[in-house]
């Protein structure tokens, strides 16, 4: 079922939570909203499940607006990030609730909601807890029991709200691999909201990144990675090193040095430009041209990639990532003179900073 | 081997105990003894006549009776008391918490005149209430209304706490599977505050049976209709029936402390159901 989000607006006293989002999920795909902690992300997605309402725009379910209809009439599954099982339930009957609650004539029988419950558990993995209760289990269990329990309903939309958000890093990492198998299974349209920018790049198809409250890029992963359009995206994706500058015939001027931009990138002016720590090449030596002079103030050689900070011109730091062994036949050290040159600029104008 | 002394991470337990234990004994448990040791002087011929006379058992049923009754309506009115508390947002809401507490206060003989010149059948309430046929002062009905009066604050103050600590996100969990907001309340919201309903229930029960000075001002304390035990037990004592006094008073105990115990049973049952090995 597809979800269509149309000029939502909302406000909560004289603050804008949401300011006219607009946002079309098409059925079977996976959606991350992904953006700060206060940005309005939640807002959404609690509008999207009937948990709280728009002071304008429409939620459109499957070409229906569902606007005004209740969170029970919505038939949306909902995930939150502390799991709201029901803590005098045991597992099994958590997962039932849903279909015991339905109304008699379309309620299962007994014998066929228990059969369903261990069909969910064994998709969550977890068939073996049916009788535990939710205080005996890991916080990964609670959230995949959770997950069995919107899923029992046949929702046709799932949205989770921070799933990961409350368990430690290396569950997280497990869960949202398996979440994203999950969706591979079953395909029911999702829509999950995030602060981490790496769920949402590794789990999702696309993901709409939100700041106070509107819209800033959608996209697939690839692409909001690859071609942020607001420097607000090319910030908040992955670590980032920020110039400010001036362009000016093809060129960006920092301090002393002059980069050439490639054809497309940035009009005359000032300019804000981004360069990923692994765009650089390195060069020993200050006689480059088109590079920037730095200096290594600090190399970390740990794991598959060497991280070394340089001090550029007046002393700003710059983060450069390089493969471990490409450092090495470099052979540079702490103190060294380079070069740097980016392989990759992104160039907004400076006025677009402040949005 | 030389032994090493173990220090608990929670120290003082040997002083905090004797402190308890002595407490206990000194406040509750001697006094209990000597209802024991006073009706132990009497032969048990006597015993059984004292504690088994018409009018005795009469007075049992009315203060067992009435104190149960006035704790199961207290169970009803001071949960809507509680929502109301932890769910809204109103004007007056500072007032109306700190109102609740009032029959604590207030001393129980000024509540019971209060009550009895107000329903009596020329007080204001009662004046409404006598084209119905419905007498309250002097009658059982009076004992009834004092024991709510005086119970009411247990339920509120005992279920309040509970009700507020439950997520909102859990009764939004249940709505968005497609619970009505009466399935939302009978099997969500009860059974998590069921525990601390009967606390109060207990409590308020309690408090009930032993109340006596409320009730003895609107009860008429007509005998055989209207008289509550422990009424009895300070009518023989001004008899110097001291034996008698006491023989009806520790009946009263084991049955206190019967029920108190079921309760307190079930209460426990019901708390362990949802924490097994945890």
């Amino acid at each position: 079922m597809s979800i269509a989000i149309r000029n939502i607006s909302k406000q909560f006293g004289a603050f804008k939570a949401l300011d006219d989002v607009s946002i079309d999920v098409p059925s079977g795909e996976l959606v991350a909203l992904l953006g700060p902690s206060g940005c309005g992300k939640t807002t959404l997605l609690r509008i999207i499940a009937g948990l709280d309402f728009a002071d304008s725009g429409q939620i459109v379910l499957d070409g229906d607006d569902a606007s005004a209809r209740h969170v029970r009439e919505r038939h949306v599954g909902f995930v939150f990030q502390h799991y709201a099982l029901f803590r005098h339930m045991s597992i099994a009957d958590n997962v039932a609730f849903g279909l015991r609650v339905k109304p008699r004539r379309e309620r299962l029988a007994e014998a066929d909601i228990k059969r369903r419950v261990k069909r969910l558990l064994e998709l969550v993995q977890l068939d073996w807890l049916a009788d535990r209760y939710p205080s005996q289990l890991s916080g990964g269990q609670r959230q995949r029991i959770a997950l069995a329990r919107a899923l029992a309903v046949d929702p046709k939309v799932l949205l989770l709200d921070e799933p990961f958000g409350a368990l430690d890093a290396k569950v997280r990492k497990e869960l949202r691999r398996w979440l994203r198998q999950l969706h591979d299974e079953i395909h029911v349209t999702s829509v999950f909201v995030t602060h981490d920018q790496e769920e949402a790049l590794e789990v999702s198809d696309r993901v709409v990144v939100i700041n106070k409250g509107k819209v800033e890029q959608i996209g697939t992963p690839e692409s909001v990675y690859d071609h942020p359009a607001t420097p607000f995206v090319a910030n908040f994706l992955g670590s980032v090193n920020l110039f400010h500058g001036r362009v000016e015939d093809g060129h960006l001027h920092v301090g002393n040095d002059a980069l050439a931009l490639g054809a497309s990138e940035g009009s005359d002016g000032k300019a804000v430009a981004f360069v990923r720590p692994h765009e650089f090449d390195l060069v020993p030596g200050w006689d480059e041209q088109g590079a920037l002079a730095a200096r290594i103030v600090r190399v970390v050689s740990v794991g598959p990639s060497a991280q070394i900070e340089l001090a550029h011109g007046d002393g700003k730091l710059i983060e450069v990532s390089l493969g471990r062994d490409a450092f090495r036949l470099l052979g540079l050290s702490e103190g060294d003179r380079v070069s740097l040159r980016p392989r990759h600029i992104r160039v907004f104008p400076t006025d677009a900073l402040a949005a | 081997m030389t032994s090493v002394k173990r220090y608990s991470p929670l120290p003082g337990f040997r002083l905090a105990m004797g402190y308890t234990l002595v407490y206990l004994t000194l406040i509750v448990l001697i006094p209990l003894a000597a209802v024991g040791t006073k009706t132990l002087t009497m032969g048990w011929e006597a015993f059984w006549a004292a504690v088994s006379s018409p009018r005795v058992v009469a007075s049992y049923q009315l203060s067992f009776g009435a104190s149960l009754l006035a704790a199961a309506i207290n169970v009803v009115f001071g949960l809507i008391f509680a929502w109301v508390l932890v769910r809204y947002r109103f004007p007056g809401k500072g007032l109306i918490d700190s109102l609740v507490d009032l029959p604590f206060a207030l001393p129980t003989a000024v509540a019971g005149i209060a009550l009895a010149t107000i329903y009596s059948e020329n007080g204001p309430v009662g004046k409404l209430l006598e084209p119905w046929g419905i007498e309250i002062a002097y009658t059982p009905n009076g004992v009834l209304l004092a024991l709510v009066f005086i119970g009411l604050p247990f339920v509120v103050r005992t279920v309040q706490p509970v009700l507020g600590d439950l997520e909102k996100e859990v009764e939004e969990a249940a709505a968005g599977l497609g619970a009505s907001r009466w399935q939302t309340f009978l099997r969500i919201i009860l059974p998590h505050i069921a525990p601390a309903l009967l606390t109060g229930f207990a409590m308020a029960f309690a408090r009930a049976v032993g109340e006596y000075g409320s009730v003895i001002f609107i009860a008429g304390n007509v005998p055989m209709v209207s008289e509550i035990t422990p009424l009895l037990i300070i009518t023989k004592l001004e008899q110097y029936d001291y034996a008698g006094a006491t023989a009806v008073a520790s009946v009263m105990l084991v049955f206190s402390f019967v029920l108190l115990l079921i309760i307190n049973g079930l209460q426990g049952w019901m708390q362990n159901r949802h924490a097994k090995g945890a």
